[in-house]
């Protein structure tokens, strides 16, 4: 195949993505994030076993986008449901898509574990440093000084302490495979991010171990900035949680 | 076939591998430890999965992706470790999985203690978790029903699309019987709601978030109607009801000790009779409302504070007389202390 033609290939709409308007809000980065999970399963053809753990958030219609089996999952707990899946169907591409009051704060205990077990998953956080849909709460990963509705005075690190840099820590378990922090606010970024989750799905395609991929994500409406400016701030946050591939045995 | 001498905990877990479970998910909890320890042992030789989790709470949520793949699976814990389930409860019962769970029961509230008890009647019988939805609840009182009861629970689970309780606590949990291991032939459902990957065929998707106008109202109707189908399920064993004035009722491990006092009253020529639910939820109404027409008296003996006899009494509308004799979580009764308390009873005049 032609260089040409792959690129006409890759602009196509993703035969995995139903064909239904995001519910997202203007500027948000989950569409995005969308878009490459489902290019992703499509490249790799594991749509026909992909199994979807759909979490508690913004991204909770996560079935209303992706023409594959998706199971909802209680707050915090879609790392446990998606071991649970794994063990019974080892068949089964398993992910998972979580922001990260889900992924790091309720459910950081089943994330941790599953991480350390070396589940072979693919987990998705989305950081947009606030609870998206319940208004724009503080978060595990909230940033020094940031305001959200309940730091109104922006967040006190003698009171809330600091961010979680969960794609560090995770880094540390044998168990994973392959973890990288991404973001989608440039070009050349999402093309980076594109190929993380790539790797992260084949951590466990391969049999490696647990992949986990970080988005850094714009939320214009709870941080209070035009889509533009949020995309700009994504940058802002990357000082605290840096850009990185952290972990890659693929 | 010759019989075998095991615990009730181990009972339970032939039954659930004589049922063709697959997966099993648990935290370590006194005094159910003897059914995961069997499992471990037993699954992963028949090509099944055993995986001890990190906490009950991603027990149950482990149960319940695993649930979702159509295999059946079960998790077991007693009192506490329940609490912490009943999220996964919820939801699971939202999205209509089938699966098995045991509570082998013990003294509450909080830590309580580790003797048998029976005060998790409520939170089995009428939902530990959120929202308008329950288990189907089956308490066994012998090592042979804990087998046979929680292999049929499977069959139920699947049957019904709906998780299955095993009611059961810390007496019948640790005490050994003989065990005949019946052959089990494990019955076929369909399992076209099973999420096993969407070759061939559209995404499927398993879901509890309904926001739409009317929506949530016809998912709860859905589900109501499903629980009054469990009515067919209704289990009970009646002993000595013929000419009984009073009726004596209790479940699981402790009806053993209540029929024992049953036997001791008839001996002596009182008339009464013994009913035993099996099944929890659905009650067995019905069996309670006839015995009341006929105008029999009820006592109701448990290991709690009371919480059965709330059932007995709204099976029957208050037209007969039911007394409560609870046993608060400590020392087991003897049956005759329950058969004190029947003679009491028949001697009161009616109230």
């Amino acid at each position: 195949m032609s260089e040409k033609s792959q690129k006409v290939k890759d602009y196509r709409f993703p035969r995995v993505l139903r064909d239904r308007p995001f519910h997202y809000c203007p500027g948000c980065h989950h569409g995005i994030a969308h878009r490459l999970l489902a290019e992703v399963i499509e490249e790799l053809g594991v749509r026909d076993r992909a199994y979807g753990v759909a979490s508690i958030g913004c991204s909770c219609f996560l079935y209303y986008y992706f023409d594959v089996d998706i199971c909802e999952a209680p707050h915090g707990r879609a790392c446990a449901a998606a071991t649970g899946a794994k063990r019974a169907r080892p068949e089964l591409v398993v992910f998972t898509y979580q922001g990260d009051g889900d992924f790091a704060a309720i459910g950081l205990t089943e994330s941790l574990h599953a991480a350390a077990r070396g589940e072979r998953i693919t987990a998705i956080m989305i950081n947009n440093t606030v609870y998206g849909m319940t208004g724009g709460q503080l978060s595990p990963t909230t940033l020094p000084g940031q305001r959200t509705t309940t730091t109104p005075e922006g967040r006190d690190p003698r009171v809330y302490g600091y961010p979680m840099k969960v794609a560090e820590m995770l880094a540390e378990f044998p168990g994973v495979a392959f973890c990288a922090r991404v973001a989608v606010n440039k070009p050349k970024r999402v093309l980076e991010a594109r190929e993380a989750l790539r790797k992260a799905f084949l951590a466990q395609i391969e049999d490696r171990g647990f992949g986990y991929v970080e988005f850094l994500s714009a939320c214009p409406v709870n941080w209070r900035l035009d889509p533009i400016k949020a995309a700009e701030k994504v940058d802002e946050l990357a000082e605290t949680f840096p850009i990185k591939v952290f972990k890659d045995e693929i | 076939m010759k019989p075998i001498l095991v615990k009730g905990s181990e009972a339970i877990a032939l039954g659930a591998l004589a049922a063709g479970c697959r997966c099993y998910f648990g935290y370590p909890i006194t005094p159910q430890n003897e059914i995961p320890e069997l499992l471990a042992r037993e699954l992963p030789k028949r090509g099944g999965v055993f995986l001890q989790a990190e906490s009950e709470l991603a027990a149950a949520n482990m149960l319940l992706g695993a649930a979702s793949t159509g295999v059946r699976a079960m998790t077991s814990s007693s009192s506490p470790g329940i609490s912490l389930m009943a999220e996964a409860f919820s939801y699971m019962a939202a999205l209509e999985l089938p699966a098995v769970v045991v509570n082998v029961a013990r003294g509450g509230p909080g830590l309580g203690g580790i003797e048998a008890s029976q005060g998790d009647y409520f939170q089995a019988t009428k939902g530990a978790g959120h929202g308008d939805y329950h288990f189907l609840v089956l308490s066994p009182a012998s090592i042979q029903e804990a087998y046979e009861l929680t292999a049929r629970a499977f069959d139920l689970a699947e049957k019904y699309r709906q998780p299955v309780m095993i009611l059961t606590d810390a007496l019948l949990g640790q005490m050994k019987e003989p065990l005949i291991l019946r052959k089990i032939k494990p019955r076929k459902y369909p399992k076209d709601w099973a999420l096993t990957g969407a070759k061939g065929r559209p995404g499927r998707v398993l879901r509890s978030l309904f926001l739409g106008p009317g929506e949530l109202r016809s998912r709860n109707e859905l589900l109501q109607k499903k629980y009054r189908a469990m009515r067919r399920e209704v289990r009970v064993e009646s002993y000595l009801l013929e000419g009984a004035e009073l009726v004596v009722s209790a479940f699981g491990s402790l009806a053993r000790i209540v029929k024992e006092a049953v036997n001791l009253a008839r001996e002596k020529g009182y008339p009464v009779g013994f009913l035993r639910p099996i099944t929890l939820f659905p009650f067995p109404e019905r069996e309670f409302r006839k015995l009341a027409e006929a105008g029999v008296r009820f006592l109701v003996v448990e290991l709690n504070c009371g919480q059965m006899v709330e059932d007995v009494r709204l099976s029957i509308c208050g037209s007969t007389e039911v007394r409560s004799l609870p046993f608060p979580p400590s020392d087991l009764p003897a049956p005759e202390d329950i058969y004190r308390e029947i003679k009491r009873c028949l001697r009161s005049p009616r109230r």
